[in-house]
């Protein structure tokens, strides 16, 4: 295939289906805990297991979590929403349908940025609503072992419209979206943790064309690496078999990442009728415009403000702070940071994208414990802002700050970093320096610039690498150029 | 005087056990021995509880002798096999929760516990309550005290049966299309079913969500008022169940109905009707005159499209109600080397012919491409209907049917033609669509010494007026009492 | 809808939907008794409901909430108790082929 002649010819239609958890404390409609790390089934209770005469009942914050994410995504929040019943037999599960919503959601329209340009793009949203997950199975022998504790956790579902076009928009789309739901406290959104589910319709047409083609849809995508990746390849193949003259079946895919490749899911268990219809043990969910209104005054400051507020009181470019607020706590520590009072906000944003992000990208672990408190790590770049220690000597330190666990000074000082910043000891080791080596000297002021690097070099040595560099160059060569 | 203890209303027992005239335990033996006595001729219960009764009974007494006496301390009463009772067997007479014990108790059935009463056994029924004869059970049909060869009535049968048999002092059914005012009318017995979202729900396997409530079987009218005082109230656990305050029922029976309109709906004595039936109804009508109530003629014109909405609405939500009844999480399993044959043969084999039957319809009626048709037509009609009671509740307080258009059936005879046993739902079925509460009240036997049942409608919450007619005629004299015989089949 | 007459092929639908297994003479016995009942219901259509709104409850406007409190205690044993198959603290059942 001719990648570029495919790509203007076609172009990719893509929507995404994206079901997260809501951090509430209990389940959806029943008491029990909404949790990790419990021991099989630990968590159920007639209610979530579909027992004889249950009956539901609805959890308020995830109904108020709900909401706030359809402020922050814009969207118009229904008066009245509707409960519906999903139905379908599937081991995990157990009424035998999945409460849900459907012909009345509680969120419509609405839609959710994306970076495109130098600016923004919407990327538009057809609904968001909640429902309840379904419990989880493992494989073992020749059985399947059901365990309901993830039976009953609250979902939100965010359903864009068709507006994306390329895999690139869909991972920004991704972030977006994953940024929201932590930033209005409605999920903690992992992917690695199952609590942030990603489904893809994809389908190409003739580029210029008003008309859909027809979409496959794809499941089982629990990295956004695997979203991006299975898009790209989908892309391709269907741009591949139109072009061929053929036709694309409208089917459900699994991502295999290992082999990079799409296949078709094999039982035919999704190719349902769910037979929806209102839930009458539960009446519609009424959203008084008060309650609206305290929602969203209780709303938690969102990743596009907090951005407005970066650039403009730190002068940080668009992209730092689109980096800095990619998760909430890693824009908190960013303004704890400067609260020790630093001035260079360029140089505070960048250790906090380079130093601070390697330290949670390599250990895996949430920012709070991979590493040290934001006073800290300040405490330590107001030493280099006041030029106490090198650029170089704060790295070192803060490896170590890592490690011990004990504060900038105490570990500054036990490592012995502070350099020296005082002119007249500078001037002296320069002097010494020059005076041992008036040859060299003399070749230097001939002409060989080049030996200023082995002039500078000695110095540090004399000063047992403590002199701070930019007072030890400058004095060097006012000293060397007479 | 204690063999006669099970003749007892709950009113008159009560006294007793105040005054320590008698206690809960031998009350309760009476109520057992009577059940050892009858059950093989009457298939009331589906399992009998003499342990935990007599474990109730004693722990009752304990409290009166305290003076500890909470309205329905020591009272015995059957529990329709609908109902979770922790701990105890709870079949809803269906093979596939054959040999499922409860881990939980019904809101009611706490609550009745709370109140001191004590359980003798769970009562037969139709399987899911689908029924309108208690023939539909896994566990046999339930006999007519009155005449063996013959229905109970259902899908409470058992119910209704054992309080006319004077096994328990009272019991509890449920009502979704009449199910307990039908047998009431059958057995000779009250019979009630609150205003919708009166009693909670929660802990009463599911039929249809939207038309199910919670209801007792008594002697008197006065016992169903006792009743529906320790049913009734809101329950943080049910979404559906009113927080409206529960009045104190006994107290509006003042016998006082001068000036109550009573409406009767010229749809509900149309020919094809019993006329043993309509002339005991008529009767009655009448001494509710003498007794100073006005009879106003009223038109309820959809009645005739009520069968057909409730078996749509009905039976799709029983569809979905019943979908988690698949051999995994309890009940039976019929092993299988894949899940779906799992589900499949499970629940080919679990349920009987009519749960399947309607299963299938709901089914149908929800599916894609019928679901307008049916189900979305079927809630329309469903507000008509309910539109036909508000007008007539504008122009009467009460209103007054026949429950049923014949009296107790044969076995057998309805059993071949679904259709026909349907439509002896007629005169019941509106009540529910529309979320009323009703009654059965016994008006008179027919020439084969058969109960017939008088049915008083009350408007939204209107329980109270309900009661004070209904207990206003039963203490006229108008319908003279009598106990079953217990005659075998000739 | 003159003809509510249901297929075999829309009997053995909705038995696969419902997932109930039917035998050929119960296949037979749905299909008249269904059809019967369908027959009956189509009586519906003399009626116009274009304008009237469908009842899904009768009960009171408004769902009542609950607080987001954890109210259960860890219990996997009362639970599994009726389990027709179970491994440790599973519901075990045959493999579920994806």
């Amino acid at each position: 295939m001719n990648e570029s002649i495919s790509s203007e010819t076609y172009e990719a239609v893509i929507g995404l289906e994206v079901h997260a958890h809501l951090a509430t404390r209990s389940k959806l409609f029943c008491g029990c805990a909404n949790g990790f790390g419990a021991g099989p089934n630990e968590h159920t209770c007639p209610v979530c297991l579909g027992m004889p005469g249950v009956l539901p009942v609805l959890n308020r914050d995830a109904v108020e979590l709900a909401i706030r994410m359809g402020l922050a995504a814009h969207c118009t929040i229904a008066p009245d929403s509707i409960f519906a019943r999903k139905s379908y037999f599937y081991p995990d599960l157990p009424k035998g349908y999945q409460i849900s919503m459907y012909d009345q959601p509680l969120c419509i329209g609405g839609y959710i940025e994306i970076p495109h340009n130098g600016g923004v793009r919407p990327i538009r949203l057809v609904r968001i609503h909640m429902e309840e997950d379904a419990g989880k199975n493992i494989h073992e022998g020749d059985f399947s072992l059901v365990d309901f504790n993830r039976s009953g956790v609250p979902l939100v579902e965010v359903v864009s419209e068709p507006d994306i076009r390329t895999a690139a928009e869909a991972a920004a789309y991704l972030h977006a979206l994953r940024a929201l739901l932590r930033y209005t406290g409605a999920s903690e959104a992992r992917m690695e943790e199952g609590n942030f589910r990603c489904d893809v319709n994809v389908s190409v047409r003739p580029r210029g064309s008003e008309k859909f083609g027809s979409r496959t849809e794809i499941k089982n995508l629990n990295s956004i690496r695997f979203v991006e990746d299975a898009i790209g390849h989908e892309v391709a193949r269907q741009i591949d078999v139109i072009a061929a003259g053929g036709r694309i079946p409208q089917e459900t895919l699994l991502w295999d990442p290992v082999r990079a490749e799409t296949r078709p899911m094999r039982s035919k268990e999704f190719a349902n009728d769910y037979r929806y219809f209102p839930e009458p043990d539960l009446p519609p969910l009424r959203v008084s415009a008060e309650m609206i209104e305290q929602i969203a005054a209780a709303m938690p400051v969102l990743p596009a403000q907090l951005r407005e507020n970066l650039v403009r009181d730190y002068g940080l470019t668009a992209y730092e702070a689109g980096v800095l607020t990619e998760d909430r706590e890693l824009a908190d520590y960013f303004t704890n940071l400067l609260a020790v009072g630093l001035k260079n906000y360029k140089a505070a944003a960048n250790w906090v994208m380079t130093e601070v992000l390697r330290l949670v990208n390599e250990s895996g672990k949430p920012l709070a414990e991979a590493a040290p408190a934001a006073a800290e790590t300040g405490a330590l770049l107001k030493l280099i802002e006041d030029g106490a220690i090198s650029l170089n000597a704060a790295k070192t330190a803060f490896a170590a700050m890592v490690k011990s666990g004990k504060s900038a000074t105490a570990t500054v000082g036990e490592l012995g970093l502070m350099q020296v910043s005082d002119e007249a000891a500078i001037a002296d080791a320069c002097d010494r320096v020059i005076e041992r080596h008036i040859r060299k000297v003399g070749e230097y002021r001939a002409g060989r610039d080049k030996l200023f690097g082995f002039f500078v070099g000695s110095v540090m040595k004399e000063m047992s690498g403590k002199g701070n560099p930019r007072m030890v160059n400058d004095i060097l060569k006012r000293k060397l150029d007479g | 005087m204690s063999g006669e203890l099970f003749r007892l209303t709950i009113a008159e027992a009560r006294d007793r056990l105040v005054r320590r005239e008698i206690s809960a335990q031998e009350l309760t033996r009476a109520c057992l021995d009577r059940i050892a006595e009858l059950e093989r001729r009457l298939n009331a219960f589906i399992t009998v509880c003499p342990r935990e009764a007599l474990e109730q009974a004693a722990a009752a007494d304990a409290r009166l002798a305290r003076g500890d006496a909470p309205a329905l301390c020591g009272i015995p009463l059957a529990i329709k096999d609908i109902y979770l009772t922790r701990g105890i067997r709870t079949t809803c007479a269906s093979k596939i929760l054959g040999n499922f014990v409860a881990p939980y108790d019904a809101t009611v059935i706490a609550r009745l516990r709370e109140a001191g009463a004590v359980f003798v056994g769970k009562a037969n029924m139709d399987e899911f309550a689908m029924g309108s004869s208690s023939e539909n059970s896994a566990f046999g049909p339930t006999r007519n005290p009155y005449d063996l060869t013959r229905v109970a009535g259902g899908s409470s049968g058992g119910s209704a049966a054992a309080v006319a048999a004077e096994e328990c002092l009272a019991a509890l059914g449920t009502d979704t299309g009449g199910s307990i005012r039908e047998p009431a009318s059958f057995c000779g017995v009250v019979g009630l079913k609150p205003t919708y979202s009166r009693v909670s729900r929660f802990g009463v396997i599911a039929f249809a969500s939207s038309l199910d409530q919670v209801g007792p079987f008594t002697k008197t009218v006065r016992d169903a008022a006792i009743m529906l005082r320790e049913l009734a109230g809101s329950d943080p656990q049910d979404s559906t169940c009113s927080a409206r305050p529960v009045p104190d029922y006994e107290r509006a029976l003042t016998g006082d109905i001068e000036g109550l309109r009573i409406g009767v709906p010229r749809e509900y004595f149309v020919s094809g009707m019993n006329p043993e039936v309509e002339e005991s109804v008529r009767t009655a009508l009448r001494q509710f005159e003498s007794l100073g109530a006005k009879l106003v003629e009223i038109s309820l014109p959809h009645t005739d499209y009520a069968i057909a909405t409730y078996y749509i609405v009905a039976t799709a939500e029983a569809s979905a109600n019943l979908a988690r009844y698949d051999g995994i999480r309890y009940g039976l399993r019929v092993d299988a080397d894949n899940n779906i044959e799992l589900y499949n043969r499970t629940r080919a084999r679990g349920f009987g012919a009519e749960v399947k039957r309607r299963i299938m319809l709901g089914t149908f009626a929800l599916s894609s491409g019928y679901y307008d048709a049916y189900y979305l037509k079927a809630q329309q009609v469903r507000t008509l209907i309910r539109r036909d009671f508000e007008a007539a509740f504008a122009r009467c307080d009460l209103i007054a049917t026949p429950v049923a258009p014949t009296t107790a059936f044969r076995l057998g005879e309805k059993t071949a033609d679904p259709m026909q046993m349907y439509l002896s739902d007629i005169f019941t079925i509106s009540v529910n669509l529309a979320g009323l509460p009703g009654l059965s009240l016994p008006c008179g036997y027919d020439g084969a010494g058969l109960p017939i049942g008088l049915q008083i409608i009350g408007a939204p919450f209107g329980e109270e007026a309900m009661l004070r007619a209904a207990d206003a005629y039963e203490n006229s004299g108008a319908c003279e009492r009598r106990t079953p015989p217990l005659r075998s089949a000739a | 809808m003159s003809d509510s007459r249901i297929t075999l092929e829309q009997v053995r639908h909705v038995a696969r939907l419902a997932r109930l297994e039917l035998a050929p003479e119960e296949e037979g016995a749905l299909q008249n008794d269904l059809s019967a009942i369908l027959t009956y219901v189509d009586k519906l259509n003399q009626l116009d409901t274009s304008a009237i709104p469908p009842t899904a409850q009768v009960g009171e406007i408004g769902v009542p909430m609950r607080a987001d409190e954890v109210l259960n205690a860890p219990a996997a044993e009362p639970m599994l108790a009726n389990a027709p198959a179970r491994q440790d603290h599973f519901f075990r059942v045959p493999k579920i082929i994806e």
